[in-house]
């Protein structure tokens, strides 16, 4: 069902990697204006269809359609950003020089290049290389790459691993900050307690989806108080019924 | 494609370089360095270095470019930062483009510095003007450029890339016509080393070399210039922005 309300909808999508079958036949409709956290043991799938969202996965059958538009297509690529799992930067430049290559090819202000360095705490590290940084900074370079102009899909893999609980809390400020003024996030995630900061949870194992919640659900649902053991439960429940 | 972008990436490019002071010494003097032991070993034989230097001359900018070209690129696309990319506005040819032009900037100063020590350390004397010599040297360089970056997409690890050099280079200079006119060739190789760009390359440096001029000179550079059109353009055809 095609909705306007929805910034993405996946109808039948097929995605084969090798001789793998990632994805059978998925259908998962994404609502704008919100914070949509993919959850889900690694190898599930979630970076696949991130990947199919933005347009960079190859497809085998099935149609991703993003704010409107074909996944991928001309009109999308100054609307949609996307952040990779590993920080997809250039190590040999400096955080400055990355952002403002970035923003040249995006169109976007001159004043944006300080906005989201100042968003991810980097501001006395602008004149480094990236080389020079530790992991979790060089990951929150490759994340203000992401926010760079005004993107209306946001899409962000796993972008607060490797960072301690304080810096986590201040990107999920930003995240929200960014979902207030009208952007929709996806966010995938295996901390279990980021699920809790989301609107909308979308659990996944094996290449399906096997709850499309909200954390009070989720919880609610399973009688669990703390995230880690819900999804166990859901996990548990979804492989019982493999299993009969 | 989009002046602003290419230019962008040129200048990116570029920048990259500059952090690398190594290898900008290394793509600069290196080929000197190479063109004075061949003027050295030949020092006691008249005539040798005058017959073979300038041939020589037109070698080593294709070989270095060749290299430098395709393992950046391919530094590109196993980092993420491709993908990254193609999920913005940059076009395939803007990217193609930039790289293209940062790296036959870089060839342009390496031809002028190497034709500069050629001739007034090593003594090489041509009968036709020096710019023409430069001339050759930078479209070899630029035929390197766009070689490497087609044989990048071939390639899946750095290793591999660099035995492309093997491959692609080594049967152009045997059958190019350093070590055997090509008239005196066997008719098959003769053949196929009419439809290899080196050949054409050593023929235009041969004409500086006589003086000859017009026709004797300007094929020759034409034919190169077009093998290297259409690797820049077979190049930008194998960029995908959808992988499996």
């Amino acid at each position: 069902m095609m909705n306007k309300s929805d910034a993405v909808t996946v109808t039948d999508l097929r995605v084969r990697r090798g001789r793998t079958e990632v994805f059978d036949g998925l259908d998962v409709t994404i609502p704008r204006g919100q914070i949509t956290g993919f959850l889900g043991p690694s190898g599930c799938g979630k970076t696949t269809l991130m990947r199919a969202i933005v347009g960079v996965q190859k497809i085998a059958d099935g149609t991703v359609t993003v704010l409107g538009e074909p996944a991928g297509s001309r009109p999308l690529r100054h609307r949609v950003s996307y952040d990779t799992q590993a920080a997809s930067v250039y190590a040999d430049l400096t955080v400055q020089q990355n952002l403002r290559y970035f923003a040249r090819l995006l169109g976007a202000p001159a004043s944006d290049v300080d906005r989201v360095i100042a968003q991810v705490g980097l501001r006395s590290q602008r004149a480094q290389t990236i080389g020079s940084l530790s992991g979790g900074q060089e990951n929150r370079v490759s994340l203000a790459v992401a926010m760079l102009g005004a993107p209306e899909l946001i899409v962000l893999d796993e972008p607060t691993v490797g960072l301690d609980p304080l810096l986590r809390a201040e990107l999920w400020e930003v995240f929200r900050g960014l979902a207030d003024a009208g952007a929709t996030l996806i966010v995938s995630s295996h901390v279990m307690d980021e699920a809790l900061r989301c609107d909308r949870l979308l659990l996944m194992r094996a290449g399906r989806v096997i709850a499309d919640t909200t954390p009070d659900a989720l919880l609610r649902d399973t009688g669990a108080d703390d995230p880690d053991a819900a999804f166990l439960a859901l996990v548990e429940r979804d492989a019982a019924e493999d299993r009969s | 494609m989009s002046a602003v972008r290419t230019f962008a990436t040129s200048g990116r490019v570029l920048r990259q370089l500059s952090h690398d002071h190594r290898s900008v010494a290394l793509m600069l003097i290196a080929p000197s360095l190479l063109v004075g032991l061949f003027a050295w070993l030949f020092s006691d034989q008249e005539g040798v270095f005058q017959l073979y230097g300038a041939a020589i001359l037109a070698l080593f900018p294709f070989i270095v470019m060749f290299l430098i070209t395709s393992i950046t690129t391919l530094r590109e696309r196993r980092s993420g930062t491709l993908e990254r990319l193609m999920t913005t506005p940059l076009g395939k040819a803007d990217f193609i483009a930039g790289y293209a032009l940062a790296f036959g900037l870089m060839a342009t100063l390496q031809a002028v510095i190497t034709v500069s020590f050629a001739v007034g350390v090593c003594g090489l004397e041509v009968a036709g003007p020096l710019w023409q010599l430069g001339l050759v040297a930078v479209v070899d360089a630029i035929l390197g450029t766009a070689l490497g970056l087609l044989a990048s997409a071939f390639a899946r690890t750095e290793f591999q890339a660099v035995q492309f050099m093997p491959v692609v280079v080594f049967p152009q200079i045997i059958l190019g016509g350093l070590f055997m006119p090509r008239d005196q060739m066997p008719d098959v190789l003769h053949v196929i080393s009419d439809w290899l760009p080196l050949s054409h390359a050593i023929d235009a440096v041969a004409a500086v070399s006589a003086g000859d001029e017009g026709w004797e000179l300007y094929g020759p550079l034409l034919i190169v210039a077009a093998f290297a059109a259409g690797a820049l353009v077979l190049a930008s055809l194998t960029l995908r922005r959808r992988t499996p």
